[in-house]
């Protein structure tokens, strides 16, 4: 895009620049605003509709034209999500391995970062590099031994099958030992005159230290798992352990020739818990992106 | 000391990462249906899969799109992330950065549901405006020949929120006196963006087209839940097809192989997106 001239510098005035490059600015800024505008509303134009329709009398969820703005809103199809799948063990279900997630990684990434940053002992350069080469294994590659594993272990169709394959984390020991790293050894060095063993000096003094950290991982976590579908599909079997995007698969298929706008108001609510991290947590969440980015 | 704070992750890492991947290999040298014990069968699977049509038309399709996707996901992030930095109000900006980063936060499955219905051919909002203009209605979903675009299309409204976001880091990294030195070379506007800014950038270009075409690569959510594959093998992707063959047709060892074959496959085209790198990326 053209808008690069705009960035910040370009209004100090050099001697170079004259009236034509202050028109070609001019110009370039209110292309770029009207660009941006028009990319923000094709963006955002799928949400707007998927919450309108959702708002439409079933009988005409699918008349023509959409509706952009709900005129009578009729919230009878959110009571309807409740009647055609078991919507709230699904999200009782999401919510649970989400956050067991959540919290299993939160332990053992803040655990395995602090070793690494911290702690002396042979071979850990090695173990940390073949930890980091894990990252490059894609789900597929281990998807099906650790069925087999799972189902040997008698834990097929049941949560823990989500949840215990994950608790190991690359990525997670990888972005904890970054903040680890970053704080100063002065800390370490207060609390060892006063006699703390290793574990309180980890739980004490380093880990509050690196809260940001463990809140970037938090809601990267969450997310991913709050709308991870390709292993609940395969894990498991029966609705009543459904989580809530295959519950919304299913209802697309229920719905195949009802309203969609039932699947819609589903589509609606799976959507809340993550616009409120996002709400919440968006610095964190941006923060764990761009870290990826910029020392990746 | 260090050992015990590592034994969780260690241990895990071998049981549920490192461990069902040499598992991998092994079970794609057997035939196994789960029901009886599984037979040995060497690198037959291997040879049986070059000539299966399906697992061809998966791997081609999975190549279109990512070549296609991982284009655009990278152009449209790059564009939006130069254009949002210059001067406006700090509403205006992160009402933009909202906007394209919200699609981000829904799930495949909700993706490929709303897109899905936006662009039903006969009932979709998309359609309606496009025969309001004149154009005839594209069949999005129901043509061969449209339908892995759409998918395109879906994937990369859903994920371009991340590659904005990501350009948005790496540019704030560039100095502001390089930029500065630039404009007083009088290298401005376009000759900037490509003598200066992308230079600069390109670390940040790598590991978008690196994570973005390992992600590409295992794509199946959002076509998985738009069409199940079809229009016939149309829009059926290699994870699909893998998928189909160990927990549909609980050919397991067939389907290990498939799986295999995609892990070499990231692997070789990560390796030739470092090996190419050091024509064009440019380090500090």
């Amino acid at each position: 895009m053209a808008s690069t001239t705009t960035v910040q510098g370009a209004t100090k005035s050099t001697p170079s620049r004259s009236w034509v490059d202050f028109v070609r600015y001019r110009t370039l800024h209110f292309v770029g605003i009207v660009v941006l505008t028009i990319a923000s509303i094709i963006v955002l134009a799928p949400f707007v509709w998927t919450l309108a329709t959702s708002l439409r009398l079933p009988t005409e969820s699918f008349t023509l034209p959409p509706q952009w703005i709900p005129r009578n809103p009729d919230w009878s199809n959110y009571a309807r999500v409740f009647d055609e799948i078991e919507f709230f063990r699904m999200i009782f279900n999401s919510a649970f391995v989400s956050v067991a997630i959540v919290v299993g990684q939160l332990t053992t990434a803040s655990l395995a970062g602090y070793a690494f940053a911290r702690l002396e002992f042979p071979g850990r350069e090695a173990l940390f590099w073949i930890v980091m080469a894990t990252m490059m294994i894609p789900l597929q590659a281990t998807i099906i031994p650790v069925f087999v594993l799972i189902s040997r272990m008698g834990l097929n169709d049941t949560l823990a099958s989500l949840i215990l394959p994950s608790l190991p984390t690359a990525f997670g020991t990888f972005l904890l030992r970054q903040y680890f790293m970053a704080v100063p050894k002065d800390f370490e060095e207060a609390s060892l005159i006063d006699g703390a063993n290793q574990f309180q000096i980890f739980s004490r003094i380093y880990l509050p230290l690196v809260a940001p950290g463990l809140a970037v991982l938090a809601v990267l976590v969450f997310n991913t798992h709050w709308n991870e579908f390709f292993r609940p599909l395969i894990f498991l079997l029966s609705r009543e352990n459904f989580t809530i995007p295959l519950g919304l698969n299913v209802l697309k298929g229920y719905m195949m020739t009802g309203s969609i706008s039932v699947v819609l108001a589903g589509v609606v609510m799976s959507l809340v818990p993550v616009m409120l991290v996002y709400a919440f947590g968006q610095r964190y969440l941006i923060e764990g992106i761009m870290m990826g980015g910029v020392k990746g | 000391m260090g050992y015990l704070f590592l034994a969780p992750t260690i241990l895990g890492i071998i049981v549920f990462i490192a461990g069902p991947v040499i598992v991998s290999f092994g079970l794609s040298m057997f035939r196994w249906n789960v029901f009886e014990p599984p037979r040995y069968i060497g690198m037959d699977h291997f040879i049986r899969l070059v000539g299966d049509p399906r697992v061809r038309i998966g791997f081609w399709n999975t190549f279109v799109f990512v070549v296609l996707a991982i284009t655009l996901q990278i152009a449209v992030g790059l564009a939006l992330a130069l254009a949002i930095r210059q001067r406006m109000a700090t509403g205006l900006r992160y009402y933009f950065r909202s906007a394209f980063f919200l699609p981000f936060l829904m799930s495949g499955a909700a993706t490929g549901i709303v897109i899905g219905y936006m662009l039903h051919k006969e009932f979709g909002p998309v359609n309606y405006y496009l025969t309001m203009i004149g154009l005839p209605r594209v069949p999005w979903l129901n043509s061969p020949h449209v339908v892995i675009y759409t998918v395109v299309l879906a994937y990369v409204w859903q994920t371009m929120g991340f590659t904005f976001i990501i350009f948005i880091g790496g540019l704030s990294n560039i100095s502001q006196e390089v930029l500065e030195a630039a404009d007083v070379d009088g290298a401005f506007g376009w000759r900037r963006l490509w003598y200066v800014t992308l230079p600069m950038l390109s670390p940040t270009l790598l590991f978008a087209a690196v994570v973005g075409v390992i992600g590409g690569l295992q794509i199946f959510d959002q076509p998985y839940v738009m069409t199940r594959g079809g229009p016939g093998d149309a829009s059926r992707t290699a994870v699909m097809v893998m998928y189909e063959s160990a927990f549909k047709n609980m050919e397991i060892g067939y389907g290990s192989a498939i799986a295999v074959v995609l892990f070499i496959v990231i692997l070789l085209v990560t390796a030739g997106q470092f090996a190419l790198s050091k024509r064009w990326v440019f380090y500090q």
